[in-house]
């Protein structure tokens, strides 16, 4: 625990100094000012420098820093931070997280900035932005966003001899692809279903009829018959050997096991597109296909929201650069790098024409059926129940229906407090 | 031989000369940028968890005072309990690392040249990250590509998944836990053992005493006050243990962590991924409590084997 006080510290009196430092210039020229901006994704850094350097150019008084830390400490310093006085000026903030921070009062109000610039709210996917409000107040501009699809390998499809998944797929098509192309022999499996709940179960729940968690963010619905069916289509896979067991996917995540080429499908994001492309053992291997349809179509949707800290010692110039982050022009520069799905309205095409072999139309269409990521309460409490619940479900130890009643039970705990 | 020859060396004794008001007032000023980080660094965080214990913390915004319902809750919470014994659980591993450090030491100071070498080797660990350690083990325990089970293969021993199946984790932790730790206990081992006067093993062959002999009978009485202060130091660091558990089980839901958690990943979990400081805060109370405990516990045991000259 020491140690961790003394990072926290160290860390803090780091940031005090540079920004310190930075205070100093400010004074001699007059009104030259340095904001930082954090991320934690290595991969959208060249495109966040880049954001920043065109910011730049039209506001010359203003530097910005762009900052990326690891995931693994992006919350807690930011956290430490903000609680400390020291947390960057403008910094990538995600729905589930979010609620904290802004019943804390620690975001910076963007109402009055959308308004002063006319920012047409209506060009972000309402589910995004919906998840950036709260009390009715706007705190963060929609990055990027993303929906689910089936990410699959051509190769071992040809090799097993199934036709490739298109938007004509049921719940039973994928299953049944699923065990066709698992060969226990090569070690390939037909896809892979950890216990994973945005771009897993949360869509089959939906699929199914039913919700995630009510209207009022008091209770959640897994113990539904519907919620029951959304969890059976992956506890079905498992049973059925067509996916790696959990202790592999633990060993080795989905995406990696996708990337190996040891998983034939893997339902998830838009985001892992750049990634994939980047693979030159996956060249020509790849595509995407919309989830398949239970009951109805659906697939949950988020994005990451970029938000300012309200203890920022220069608001007037982070809100000019909150409004440029959540601009046409930074959607662009995302796009064209084929860094992400951006945001903004109209802003795709380039991402889309960045990498021309995916289908990545599907993941806009899939906005059409999108439901936002639900975020009740203290999310990140609930949401950690997962695994520990769902678990002997997966492995087979329990039946489905009492692992999701108990699981229910577990979150409509969390959610009851306050 | 005389008997005064293998008389041991005995500490300086008697009172050092005493200090003057001048010399007293510079000694202060010269300690005090120590004294000003170490209330700053230690004893103002340490005051601010004792109090924030006893209050309901939010990730931000002002605390309620709740009185004694985080403890209580803590001693009713299942998870707390689970995190205590996975925590004394890999101590105890931990502690078979001394017995092992006493050998190695011994071993190492009959090697004559490259002794240096074996304590470089043996010290690597120490100055590495334990994010770098958590990563390297990560992969040697990988159940379907990791080095560990392909050894485990050409012996025709089944594998297992060491840090996604939750009957093995804890060890999988003590195993690199005392990697981690033996170069350490290595150099203060190394130097109680340079400090044993060569007539006693000498006298003692004479005596007719061999190598082994010679190993418990003086070797390890004389080290005693070394290894009772490597023992102390490996328990207060295996109850701190963090590193391991967040790197070696991280990854999308690791189906192991709900039952592997040690105390201070309790203790980060509910502070720092729940926002629940003021119960977080307790457990770090707690363990302090544990700590102080166990080492109490051991200084009192020390007076029937640690043997003093």
């Amino acid at each position: 625990m020491k140690r961790r006080w003394i990072a926290a510290t160290a860390l803090a009196a780091a940031v005090t100094l540079l920004s310190a430092c930075s205070g100093q210039s400010d004074g001699a020229s007059g009104e030259k000012v340095t904001l930082t901006y954090a991320n934690w994704s290595e991969d959208q850094t060249p495109a966040m420098q880049q954001i920043a350097d065109e910011f730049q150019k039209a506001n010359p008084d203003i530097t910005i820093k762009v900052q990326t830390l690891p995931w693994t400490e992006y919350w807690t310093t930011l956290q430490v931070g903000a609680a400390g006085g020291t947390a960057p000026d403008a910094f990538w903030m995600l729905a589930d997280h979010f609620r904290e921070y802004a019943k804390g009062g620690q975001l910076v109000d963007m109402s009055d900035t959308v308004k002063a610039n006319n920012i047409d709210l209506s060009v972000y996917p309402k589910a995004v932005s919906d998840s950036y409000t709260y009390d009715g107040k706007l705190f963060a501009l929609p990055k990027d966003f993303d929906t689910n699809g089936i990410w699959y390998n051509k190769a071992l499809f040809d090799a097993a001899g199934v036709k490739y998944p298109d938007d004509t797929w049921t719940w039973q098509d994928a299953q049944d692809a699923a065990k066709k192309l698992t060969d226990p022999a090569k070690g390939v499996f037909g896809i892979a279903a950890p216990i994973d709940a945005q771009g897993g179960f949360y869509n089959t729940i939906l699929q199914a009829g039913g919700s995630i968690i009510n209207a009022d963010g008091t209770a959640s619905d897994f113990g539904s018959p519907a919620g029951v069916e959304g969890l059976k289509f992956w506890t079905d896979l498992q049973a059925a050997k067509a996916s790696p067991t959990l202790e592999q996917l633990s060993d080795t995540e989905a995406v990696s096991m996708f990337e190996n080429q040891k998983v034939a499908m893997y339902f998830s994001g838009a985001y892992w597109a750049l990634r994939f492309h980047n693979n030159a053992a996956l060249k020509g291997k790849v595509d995407v296909a919309p989830l398949p349809q239970g009951v109805k179509r659906a697939t949950v949707t988020s994005g990451i929201g970029n938000a300012g800290y309200a203890g920022s010692k220069h608001p007037e110039q982070l809100k000019k650069f909150l409004a440029f982050l959540g601009g046409s022009k930074a959607a662009e520069i995302q796009a064209a790098t084929g860094t992400v799905l951006p945001a903004y309205k109209g802003t795709q095409q380039p991402w889309l024409d960045s990498m021309p072999e995916y289908k990545l139309q599907v993941f806009i269409d899939a906005t059409d059926y999108s439901v936002p990521l639900p975020v009740a309460g203290n999310a990140s409490e609930w949401q950690g129940l997962a695994t520990q619940y769902l678990g002997p479900a997966w492995s087979g130890k329990k039946p489905v229906a009492d692992a999701a009643k108990e699981y229910q039970t577990a979150v409509d705990q969390v959610l009851a407090k306050k | 031989m005389t008997s005064s020859a293998t008389k041991l060396p005995r500490r300086p004794s008697g009172r050092r000369g005493g200090v003057s008001a001048p010399n007293g007032w510079w000694a202060l000023a010269f300690i005090a940028p120590a004294t000003i980080g170490l209330l700053a660094l230690y004893v103002w965080p340490f005051l601010r968890t004792v109090v924030d214990s006893f209050q309901d913390v939010p990730a931000f915004g002002p605390a309620t005072w709740v009185g004694t319902d985080n403890y209580t809750a803590l001693l009713h919470d299942p998870e707390f309990w689970q995190a205590f014994r996975n925590s004394a659980l890999y101590t105890a591993i931990v502690l078979l690392g001394v017995p092992i450090a006493i050998a190695l030491a011994a071993l190492i100071e009959q090697v004559g040249r490259g002794r240096a070498i074996y304590r470089v080797l043996f010290f690597l660990p120490v100055v590495t990250l334990p994010v770098a350690i958590g990563m390297v083990w990560r992969f040697i325990y990988n159940g379907d590509f990791g080095l560990l089970n392909t050894v485990l293969s050409w012996v025709g021993v089944d594998g297992q998944y060491w840090v996604a199946d939750p009957r093995f984790t804890i060890y999988a932790f003590g195993v690199v836990g005392i990697w981690m730790g033996l170069g350490i206990n290595l150099i203060i081992l190394g130097a109680g053992l340079t400090a044993i006067p060569k007539a006693v093993y000498e006298a003692s062959a004479l005596d007719g005493a061999g190598r082994v002999r010679q190993f418990f009978r003086i070797t390890v009485p004389l080290l005693s006050p070394s290894i009772f202060f490597v023992t102390v130091l490996s328990v207060i660091g295996a109850l701190q243990m963090f590193d391991l558990n967040f790197i070696m089980l991280r990854g999308v839901n690791n189906t192991a962590l709900a039952d592997s958690k040690t105390i201070v990943y309790l203790f980060y979990e509910k502070a720092f991924v729940q926002f629940h400081q003021g119960y977080g805060a307790a457990i770090a109370v707690v363990l302090l409590l544990v700590i102080m405990i166990a080492t109490a516990l051991q200084f009192r045991l020390q007076r029937s084997w640690v043997f003093y000259d």
